[in-house]
């Protein structure tokens, strides 16, 4: 099909969203975050080996750890939803499929951090 | 939908072998890439032979050699032969750079040459470059201020102010670094792509320009900037030895400090 649109047009397009530089911002420094949380979970979940539940339980319910843990959850949901916002921006080539893809992937990272909080609440302070 | 296989155009055919008739210890082969979008035909891999001995010592001295002496239909860009006019910027052993500095020697093995990749080819090595061209202008790429220039006298500078402009003015706008990036063929359609930011930051950096907010906020979006993640592919090919990677990362930088 013909393309009658100049091209400037076409990269001049709806203009400017004049937004980016937050999600940007916000990419980076939940990256910074999770250096010492990854490292913190790591090192716990090595300790960890072997325990039983009463002993994870005993774990969780040490207040640093809980709130360790559950900053590991939300930082990590957060930045997943940034980067995989950008991999379906990058790839997603029409605009319902790019639309899909980002709600899809926006109630995953939340459904995933709801879950996270709520298992970590569940043990620590469960029956 | 996300597009799975390539265009029927993106397979090339085996193409002709020119053989030549002064072949000699120092022949070498060029595999060229040949497509004419009007014949109808998928693009081909033509080689040539060509005599080293009676060849100058950068690509373009063999392209040009093949043009004149073995098949003038071969189609490419050229015009300085010394790096600065841009023209000849292709595919050349897998590197998007310019043929009339790029050596032969360089070389091991037969000479590949792709046009520009990702980009309309009008005719073998002649790739259409109006949407570059268009995305430049929309930066409006010259000095613009509200304050009248001083009478009899150019705006000045200081030594400090005009060295931030290095490693920005030098960029001949061949495009090897927009057509290398994965982003500008993805997003071509809205990623400005490293030259032109490049060219975007180089007004951005002018300390005589005074429209630098207004400038920034024509970039700040997530297609326009936000599409380039770093890999700096467009470093690595610049022929001019340019950062546009880093000129990006600037704007990114000054979008950062205003809020």
């Amino acid at each position: 099909m013909p393309r009658y649109r100049t091209p400037m047009s076409r990269v001049r397009g709806l203009g400017a969203a004049h937004e980016g530089v937050g999600h940007w911002l916000a990419q980076r420094l939940s990256a910074v975050a999770l250096v010492p949380l990854s490292l913190w979970l790591v090192v716990s979940v090595v300790s960890l080996e072997g325990a039983d539940h009463a002993a994870f339980k005993a774990w969780l319910g040490i207040f640093g750890n809980a709130v360790l843990l559950v900053l590991f959850i939300l930082v990590a949901c957060h930045h997943m939803a940034l980067g995989l916002q950008v991999v379906v921006e990058d790839y997603a080539s029409g605009e319902t499929s790019k639309m899909i893809g980002l709600v899809v992937t926006r109630f995953v990272a939340v459904l995933a951090a709801t879950g996270g909080v709520l298992a970590v609440a569940r043990v620590a302070f469960g029956a | 939908m996300v597009q799975l296989t390539l265009p029927a155009n993106s397979r090339v055919a085996e193409g002709r072998h020119h053989r030549s008739a002064d072949a000699g210890a120092k022949t070498r082969l060029f595999k060229i890439y040949r497509y004419d979008p009007d014949s109808g035909r998928t693009p081909r891999l033509d080689t040539f032979e060509v005599d080293l001995a009676t060849c100058g010592p950068m690509v373009l001295d063999a392209l040009i050699k093949i043009k004149n002496e073995i098949d003038p239909t071969l189609t490419f860009r050229r015009s300085c032969r010394e790096g600065v006019c841009g023209s000849c910027a292709m595919n050349i052993d897998g590197t998007n750079t310019l043929a009339c500095t790029k050596p032969i020697a360089d070389i091991r093995g037969p000479v590949a040459v792709y046009p520009l990749p990702h980009m309309p080819v009008v005719k073998d090595l002649v790739t259409d470059l109006t949407v570059p061209y268009a995305q430049y202008a929309s930066i409006q790429p010259w000095l613009q201020a509200t304050t009248p220039p001083p009478t009899n006298r150019e705006r000045r500078q200081s030594i400090e102010d005009r060295a931030e402009l290095d490693g920005l003015w030098e960029c001949v706008l061949c495009f090897c670094c927009q057509t290398s990036c994965p982003s500008y063929w993805w997003n071509g359609d809205r990623y400005l792509g490293p030259a032109v930011l490049l060219q975007a930051y180089r007004w951005i950096a002018d300390s005589r320009d005074e429209f630098t907010g207004e400038r920034l906020d024509d970039l700040e979006d997530p297609f326009r900037l936000y599409r380039c993640h770093t890999i700096m592919n467009c470093t690595n090919t610049c022929p001019k030895g340019l950062n546009p990677g880093r000129a990006i990362g600037e704007i990114k930088a000054a979008l950062a400090r205003r809020r």
